[in-house]
């Protein structure tokens, strides 16, 4: 298992250089440069050369990418070209209210699509289960920002019973019951985005299972149905279902940008819409490189996970 | 020549035989693949839906009441006879704009799909037959651009490049490759450990021919499912650029930049004819492709 473990974090190691460049290739991708678009059309061209010359911005493009990266070993990503604090900490201090919504989400949309999912197959084909897997194709296919807003419409400008956006009231005293409050909307479009999809899963992968002989042993030999789906079936059936969740990371991530920019919530997706309308290249690259490597590290530990809970899978 | 013509007729007959028994059992088996999904009522609705869309699409000009650009005097005028789902925040009637951003969304769904579909097959394919440093090499490139969040690594690409129509498509064809070439390498993997395909490396057919014409075929069913559940997802992910404002831009409609208009509170309450028209078309273009895309799995895999 060790062994298994050592290999899959070698192979980690050029991903992640592959990372930095491809992360930096992006970036330099853009056209013109930061400082032009800050500086005052009348400065002299001296002024602006120099400002050039500090931020790096003169050297060549492979130059720039080593001294970034070099940074980065260090812990460091640079400054943001609008606000010139450090990316670090701008990034520190927004990635608590995205890890909050999407890890409240993620949990939610677990706890509710396992039983779902598995009532679904053992009840497959009954009118319960059509009635799921409708529901389920809805809400994988309704656009997550036209829900967003249609949650708004209805709860908060309609029955004016939700506040429309932002983390805590303005002015009001932050208690734990205003800060429920405002989860609550952008939480259930994450949730159900999340539950739509992995209904399905669950279930695919439970009916696989529920074919297998060993139940139809199990079930021969008189155990009660009950043990039968929650201790023979649904263990076997969760195992598919890890790596499924852990497949959802990135696709949180990139969602909570939409979710973030409708109801003002202050995280990493707001600071990216922010990042990318005032050209902060420093900010963008740190938070793409701080989003690839969750992706990474969460499918590094859900391989090992696997491997792990399955001790069918085998390395080669 | 007589003597050629000796050696080579015998066999080509049989080859004449064989190929005839093949197509005629490829037709059955497609006749079995079109039954299994007309069986399904909810794919064959999201087919209907989906060519009504085509030919919206197609004849969105005779279909349109109004020219979707034209600006008239009434700005946010709810649905009358003249405008029946009113005119937006500039004065265009929003019916026409709905029809025309068909269009967008169906060349952007087909187009970033049929791309990438094309590179990950290909990819995939040499990469598990080849398999050592070749597989090792494709194998950490899909992982380095699965590892970026999809849509914001996107807008973060797109808002740099500039956003046109060519620009999304191509952008998201690069971050969706992986995907596909994961699928199918996982399929050719075990399919050319099968003894057709020995037998195709015995008989010194070139590598090209056994990949593209003999493992290609057998892999083709979930390249299918996967391209048309994509169509979906790109379809999505173009609406969801263009509603942060940096997909599609305005004057060209686009289901998701009309939609953008509501993050102002005013539209939102006051002017539903500005965004539950546009979702509405949006969310039943989205169903209509996964309903198919489920038929067409269930048809495709007799397993299930």
């Amino acid at each position: 298992m060790l062994h298994y473990i050592v290999r899959r974090l070698f192979i980690a190691i050029p991903v992640l250089l592959g990372i930095t460049i491809l992360n930096f290739c992006i970036v330099n991708l853009a056209p013109g440069n930061p400082v032009d678009m800050f500086i005052d059309p009348n400065t002299p061209q001296q002024l602006v050369e120099a400002k050039k010359e500090m931020l790096g911005l003169n050297d060549p493009l492979i130059i720039q990418y080593f001294k970034w990266l070099w940074q980065l070993l260090q812990g460091g990503f640079g400054y943001s070209f609008s606000s010139f604090a450090p990316v670090t900490h701008i990034i520190g201090e927004r990635i608590g209210p995205t890890l909050m919504l999407t890890s409240i989400s993620l949990t939610l949309g677990l706890l509710i699509a396992i039983p779902i999912g598995i009532l679904s197959a053992v009840k497959q084909n009954t009118r319960f289960d059509y009635i799921i897997t409708g529901l389920s194709f809805i809400w994988t296919s309704i656009p997550q920002f036209f829900l967003g807003l249609g949650l708004i419409y209805l709860f908060a400008l309609h029955f004016k019973i939700l506040p429309t956006g932002g983390m805590l009231t303005i002015g009001g005293d932050a208690n734990f019951a205003d800060r429920i409050k405002h989860l609550i909307l952008p939480v259930s479009v994450l949730t159900i985005a999340i539950i739509g999809k992995k209904i399905r899963y669950v279930r695919a992968s439970m009916l696989d299972v529920l074919k297998q002989d060993y139940l139809r042993t199990a079930r021969a030999k008189g155990l009660h149905a009950f043990i039968v789906t929650n201790k023979h079936a649904l263990r076997n059936a969760l195992i598919p279902i890890i790596t499924v969740f852990g497949m959802e990371i990135p696709l949180l991530l990139g969602g909570s940008i939409i979710i973030e920019q409708i109801f003002q919530w202050p995280g990493i997706g707001q600071l990216t819409m922010q990042s990318i309308l005032s050209r902060d290249y420093p900010t963008l690259m740190g938070l793409n490189f701080i989003a690839a490597i969750i992706v990474l590290a969460t499918n590094l530990f859900m391989d090992i996970l696997y491997f792990v809970a399955d001790p069918r899978v085998k390395y080669n | 020549m007589s003597m050629t013509d000796i050696r080579v007729n015998p066999t080509t007959r049989i080859m004449d035989a064989t190929q005839m028994i093949e197509s005629e059992l490829e037709e059955r088996y497609t006749q079995q693949i079109i039954r299994r999904f007309r069986k399904n009522r909810l794919a064959v609705a999201g087919l209907v839906v989906i060519i009504l869309l085509i030919f919206t699409g197609l004849f969105a000009p005779w279909l349109t009441p109004h020219n979707p650009n034209e600006v008239t005097a009434v700005f946010s005028a709810s649905p009358s006879t003249t405008h029946l789902l009113g005119t937006d925040q500039v004065g265009r009637d929003v019916l026409s704009r709905l029809i025309y951003a068909t269009r967008i969304s169906l060349i952007v769904g087909f187009i970033t799909v049929s791309i990438y579909v094309t590179i990950g097959t290909i990819l995939g394919l040499i990469s598990a037959y080849y398999g050592g440093w070749m597989d090792m090499i494709v194998m950490r490139l899909a992982d380095i651009f699965m590892s970026f969040p999809y849509l914001m690594v996107i807008l973060v690409v797109v808002s740099i490049l500039g956003s046109s129509l060519t620009t999304i498509i191509l952008v998201l064809a690069l971050f969706s490759w992986p995907t596909v070439a994961r699928l199918v390498r996982g399929s050719v993997l075990s399919l050319k450990e099968l003894d057709y395909v020995k037998a195709g490396v015995a008989l010194g057919l070139s590598p090209a021919r056994i990949m593209f014409s003999h493992i290609l075929p057998n892999a083709l069913g979930p390249i299918i499912v996967n391209a048309t559940f994509g169509v979906a997802a790109a379809i999505l992910s173009e609406a969801g650029l263009s509603f942060l404002g940096m997909g599609i831009q305005p004057p060209t409609p686009s289901w998701g930049n009309m939609l953008s208009d509501a993050q102002s509170l005013t539209v939102l309450t006051n002017q539903l004819w500005l965004w539950v028209p546009a979702g509405s078309i949006l969310l039943v273009t989205v169903l209509a492709i996964n309903f198919m895309g489920d038929g067409l799995r269930d048809a495709l895999d007799p397993k299930q």
